[in-house]
């Protein structure tokens, strides 16, 4: 059981959200600024919080969600919109709501 | 698998259950096949890569794992290193040199 | 299922918010209460735990071995909130807390995660360059303080005891609590007396 030998990570398959060490962002700067919530943020984490509470769906199945999303997408969304997207995601695979329901909901909407 | 003691030297399965389809790893990308030493046991968790697909989860022991962290890159000063928490079924004994 | 989800973000809210209205599951008003409570959670509270840790043992030791009980105890609610541990910087060590995998963050006694905590470069660079990383907040440690670096990847959410200043001899744990800010109980800063 030889430990791995030091090969650049990058070889062997990598999930997206999985970014500890990984190169690209070896220059990138950090943004050390504070960014205000906005409203659509505290809602978006106000409902995960209520469907955690009430066994809706776990953190666990939040963050599947999260990482179930295309690489080029998640990148481009901000981090609640990967929630919400996660969010619905999670309660129509536990049928808590039907495709049909959210596609008039948001036909309505 | 026997509880692992605090100061047991450990290594990360080399595995890579994303490549096989659909998972949830807490394992991360980086301490894959790599050797680390138990600080302590942080009790028993559900396991995640149930949890996240909502199927039972039987309780796991989830272990404080040190790591060299110069060692894992190749790169940075010596003596830093990496605490990471790691489910027993990720970490394998490794003998005693 | 794609296709439904890929709808635009805010209308995406809107809908599911008034299907779990409908549904009984939650109330504009339970929505509305839980940002009241999140919003309740700051860095003040896990400022009064480190200040009372710096003036009383018996806390730090307390806070060191169970960080829940040491929260409940200042009357910081936890019930739900994962179990919370407490890393000790020392004149040696230095502790820096981040999750590679997502952004696990001790919600429950410094609030919302930071802008920068859920940053992919933040994210990526932690357990690389910790040294350079700190740099871009202009914390320099001394070669012979090691670091270790938190990668918070499951059930335990983590936060940094830091090191009391030098200087604050004297000082009640009110001022002391006013000078520990979010980024050093996360360990990107280190408090200093002003």
């Amino acid at each position: 059981m030889p430990e791995k030998p030091s090969t650049e990570p990058e070889e062997l398959p990598r999930a997206h959200h999985d970014l500890g060490g990984v190169a690209k962002y070896a220059c990138q700067p950090v943004d050390t600024e504070p960014h205000a919530l906005t409203d659509f943020d505290k809602q978006v984490d106000a409902v995960r919080s209520i469907l955690g509470a009430k066994k809706v769906m776990s953190v666990d199945e939040l963050r599947r969600g999260i990482e179930a999303i295309p690489e080029e997408t998640y990148h481009r969304l901000s981090y609640y919109q990967r929630w919400i997207r996660s969010i619905a995601d999670n309660l129509l695979r536990r049928g808590v709501v039907s495709e049909e329901e959210l596609r008039a909901e948001l036909e309505r909407g | 698998m026997a509880e692992l003691a605090p100061g047991r030297l450990v290594q990360v399965r080399s595995d890579w259950p994303e490549a096989r389809g659909p998972a949830h790893i807490r394992t991360p990308h980086y301490l894959r096949g790599r050797r680390g030493r138990i600080v302590r046991r942080l009790g028993e968790f559900p396991n995640p890569e149930d949890l996240a697909f909502a199927r039972p989860a039987p309780k796991l022991p989830l272990y404080h794992v040190a790591f060299d962290q110069a060692a894992i890159w190749g790169e940075g000063a010596t003596g830093d290193e990496l605490l990471v928490e790691i489910f027993g079924h990720w970490l394998q004994e490794v003998p005693a040199q | 299922m794609a296709g439904v989800i890929e709808a635009d973000s805010e209308r995406l809210l809107v809908a599911i918010e008034s299907l779990l209205a409908k549904k009984g599951l939650a109330s504009p008003q339970e929505i509305a209460e839980r940002i009241a409570l999140t919003d309740a959670a700051s860095p003040g509270q896990g400022a009064r735990m480190v200040a009372k840790a710096w003036c009383d043992p018996a806390y730090r030791a307390l806070m060191l071995a169970d960080g829940t009980a040491a929260a409940e105890a200042l009357g910081i609610p936890m019930r739900g909130a994962p179990p919370l541990g407490v890393l000790e910087n020392t004149a040696e060590l230095h502790h820096l807390v981040v999750c590679t995998l997502c952004s696990c963050y001790p919600r429950a006694v410094l609030g919302y995660p930071p802008f920068w905590f859920k940053s992919s470069a933040y994210r990526a660079r932690a357990v690389r360059d910790p040294r350079g990383l700190l740099a871009e907040w202009g914390t320099v440690l001394p070669e012979n303080v090691r670091m270790r670096v938190v990668d918070s990847t499951a059930d335990y959410r983590w936060m940094v005891l830091p090191v009391r200043p030098a200087a604050t001899d004297g000082w009640g744990e009110e001022r002391l609590a006013g000078i520990v800010r979010e980024g050093d109980m996360i360990g990107v800063t280190v408090p200093a007396a002003s």
